[in-house]
């Protein structure tokens, strides 16, 4: 990039915050996954950190978000408590779903993420569905979809798509391309790789973006969500990022060198590219990160307790929560 | 030769139509593709295209008559160098009575029921049982067709996230007309045209539902939701739970399901245990006008997603429905439709019509049968089914789907487990052949059970 994005010392150090915390959090439920305390399927974000915290930091209160299984980033990010999300993937009571919905399925009405959802590429017309009612309801809010480079190849991706475009959805679609569709590369998987351009036959506007700096992704999706919430309808942004852990928990990720992965993480690692801007900005020293750091592992050392300590949820939650009753 | 032009089937359903309008008159020359009419049937309206070179010779059904039967001869085209005088000269029909064909139409072989000897004179004590109203509610009689879209225009008028989606349900006025007029009085905002496209919009229905709105999706038939039924699973109906309560999905899936006539098998499938298998979901497939007002308005209202599922060829039925401002039928809840003593009978959707005609039948022949609505496939009403079976200790279980892992096998399971003390005979089924369903109307008429197969079954259980 030739310039570099405009930012603040107070943004710039919330915003490497957010990105840590994702990363200390993730690291953690990774451990745990380990020691068995957590199950089933765990998909990290770790090397992603930079695309939500920078949608984050360009959207409003209120906009919602929607994503795929690889959610616990989002929630983070959106502010949901990093005990409540912990909890729910140790499968406690104290969890965001009361234990039933595990790491991929977690809601928050308040707020305003709507899941966590296991189908690749279903949240997508479901996020657009969103703007729907949005535009319905006159209500100012945008909904952004969060879906990978294996998701861009379902089918309902481009029924959303143009659905999204003729009924002049305020919905943007956020493409996060880590180039690996759990185990098939994006050369592999997809005839097509430059994904911004894949509404462009129903006249969807796209861009790609360094989804590695954060800074980056806040000014794209600033734009973009300007455009939606002006009734111009929705945008797509591809965000070129990067998983530096497998597929999930239980995906050694052989179908790639190791060398790919050191070099991502060591020459654009979205924490590391934060920091030392703030280092060369003199916005902070590196006593005043290490004490950034200490906060947040104290954070994750508070949800990890409580996600141990929590109980599971009781024997008669069982049958709960089915169906609603019916107003009287 | 003179050719004769018939009144034509704008569907594979339609009997009759009204004559609208003559493009033509008497003398004038016609080419192929030349517009000869306008004729209008409760669904549609449509042109009637002249196939044939020639003149217009007689034109034997006047403007403006009603209830024409398909197959009716409406006009005599002259050929080439004809007179009027080689045609016979049958009578004008008036344009107030219907007419007869003069030579019977095909009739589809499918929708002909098989012939039912009338009832005896003198029936056992099997009566049927009215509905439950105020004393002194007055009936409107109103098609099954348009007491969904009544159900549909009060709630919208009742609450403004009410809304519509679907293929033609707007500027076409639905393909089957459900919506009919629902665009005129609510807008394009509410009543939505999609593209063809059930997987993507059922999912954006999903997340407007989510967002705050009370969507309806109409799928033009049930099929076609094999499209959009992970929406309807595993985003709409597990999502309440996965959430732990939190994220709600109010939304009504609904459209006509399984066999119309002489469609073929992929235009036929009843879906009623599909969808009766999944938590989370409750399952409608109401009979009558009546139930599909008030249990359409009951489901548009319910706080869970629910599947709706209607039958084309019950669309056209006219029957009563009750003249209340807010007629509500409670999901869940099983109808006796009618009281016997012999034999229960238990059936949903169009096969309690062919389960109350099989009544009458047996009616006429000593057994007294009780035959029960289900009304709602999820949750299903055992209470109601058990008391009758413990009653009669007998049970038929008729539907119109297949047998293996269908409502009736989910039926006699419950029998067994709650009343198998009370069971003088092992439990029957009737359901439809466990084959796709053929196109020929013979063999659609040998696959679907019909009033016929739920005489012989009760009959069976009661050993007669």
């Amino acid at each position: 990039m030739a310039t570099k994005p405009k930012t603040s010392k107070k943004e710039l150090l919330h915003l490497y915050r957010e990105m840590l915390l994702i990363r200390r959090f993730e690291e953690k439920a990774g451990q745990l996954y380990g020691m068995g305390l957590i199950a089933g399927f765990c998909h990290l974000y770790i090397g992603q950190e930079a695309v939500v915290t920078g949608v984050n930091a360009a959207i409003k209160e209120g906009d919602q978000m929607i994503t795929s299984y690889r959610d616990h980033g989002h929630m983070l990010a959106l502010g949901m408590s990093a005990s409540g999300v912990m909890a729910e993937l140790t499968g406690r009571s104290g969890g965001y779903s009361r234990g039933k919905g595990g790491s991929m399925h977690m809601f928050s009405v308040e707020k305003s993420f709507y899941g966590g959802h296991g189908i690749v590429g279903a949240q997508v017309p479901i996020g657009a569905g969103l703007g729907l009612a949005n535009k319905y309801l006159d209500n100012g809010k945008i909904s952004t979809v969060f879906f990978g480079d294996g998701a861009a190849n379902q089918g309902q991706v481009y029924e959303a798509l143009n659905m999204a475009q003729l009924w002049k959805l305020p919905t943007l679609f956020i493409i996060e391309n880590n180039q690996y569709a759990m185990g098939t590369s994006i050369s592999r998987s997809t005839a097509q790789k430059d994904l911004y351009k894949r509404g462009l036959s129903f006249g969807v506007k796209g861009v790609q973006v360094d989804g590695m700096d954060v800074l980056a992704v806040r000014d794209a999706t600033k734009k973009a969500a300007a455009h939606a919430r002006s009734g111009k309808g929705p945008m797509i942004l591809e965000m070129m990022t990067y998983r530096y852990r497998g597929h999930s928990m239980s995906d050694p990720a052989k179908y790639r060198t190791r060398e790919e992965v050191s070099e991502m993480r060591e020459e654009h690692d979205p924490i590391d590219m934060a920091k030392n801007r703030l280092l060369k900005e003199k916005w902070a020293d590196l006593d005043a990160l290490k004490a950034i750091d200490k906060d947040i592992k104290a954070i994750v050392a508070e949800a990890v307790e409580f996600a141990k300590t929590s109980p599971e949820p009781d024997p008669s939650e069982l049958y709960t929560d089915v169906l609603l009753e019916v107003d009287a | 030769m003179a050719i004769d032009i018939q009144m034509p089937a704008l569907s594979p359903t339609m009997e009759e139509g009204t004559l609208t309008k003559w493009l033509v008159k008497e003398g004038d020359a016609v080419k192929s593709g030349d517009m000869l009419a306008e004729i209008e049937t409760d669904k549609a309206t449509m042109e009637v295209e002249a196939i044939d070179e020639g003149v217009v010779g007689k034109i034997l059904v006047a403007e403006g008559t009603q209830n024409v039967a398909v197959g009716t001869v409406i006009l005599q085209l002259l050929e080439d160098g004809e007179g009027v005088e080689v045609l016979f000269a049958p009578k004008e029909i008036s344009s107030e009575t219907a007419t007869t064909p003069p030579t019977p139409a095909p009739e589809p072989v499918a929708s002909k029921p098989e012939p039912i000897p009338e009832p005896a004179a003198a029936p056992v004590q099997s009566a049927p049982v009215e509905i439950d109203v105020p004393a002194g509610t007055a009936m409107v009689e109103t098609s099954v067709r348009d007491a969904l879209r009544d159900a549909m225009a009060e709630e919208m008028r009742r609450d403004e996230r009410v809304f519509i989606m679907g293929e033609e349900v707007a500027e076409y006025q639905g393909a089957y007309k459900v919506t009919r007029e629902l665009l005129q009085e609510f807008g394009d905002k509410r009543v939505i045209d999609t593209p063809i496209t059930e997987h993507g919009f059922a999912g954006i229905g999903v997340g407007a539902a989510m967002g705050g709105l009370r969507p309806i999706v109409e799928f033009m038939t049930w099929n076609f939701a094999m499209q959009a039924i992970d929406h309807i699973i595993n985003s709409a109906a597990k999502t309440l739970y996965m959430s732990g309560g939190q994220m709600r999905c109010p939304i009504v899936f609904r459209g006509p399901n399984g066999a119309a006539s002489r469609v073929g098998a992929q235009h036929s499938h009843d879906y009623s245990s599909w969808y009766a298998n999944v938590p989370g979901l409750k399952v409608v497939a109401p009979y009558d006008a009546a139930d599909a007002k008030g249990l359409l308005k009951s489901a548009i209202r319910d706080p869970n997603p629910v599947v709706f599922l209607e039958h084309e060829m019950m669309y056209g039925e006219i029957m009563d429905v009750p003249d209340l401002d807010d007629y509500l039928v409670p999901i869940g809840k099983a109808l006796v439709r009618r009281v016997g003593s012999d034999v229960t009978i238990t059936a949903h959707s169009r096969m309690v019509g062919r389960a109350l005609e099989a009544a009458d039948i047996l009616a006429g022949e000593g057994i007294s049968a009780e035959v029960i609505d289900l009304r709602t496939i999820r949750p299903l009403d055992s209470d109601t089914i058990i008391k009758s079976v413990k009653k009669t200790n007998r049970i038929v279980c008729a539907e119109e789907g297949w047998g293996q892992s269908g409502i009736g096998a989910e039926i006699v399971a419950r029998v067994i487990d709650e009343a198998f003390d009370y069971l003088d005979a092992p439990p029957a089924r009737v359901f439809q052949k466990d084959v796709p369903l053929p196109y020929a109307g013979n063999l659609e008429a040998l696959s679907l059970p019909n009033a016929q197969d739920v005489v012989v079954a009760a009959k069976g259980v009661c050993y007669k």
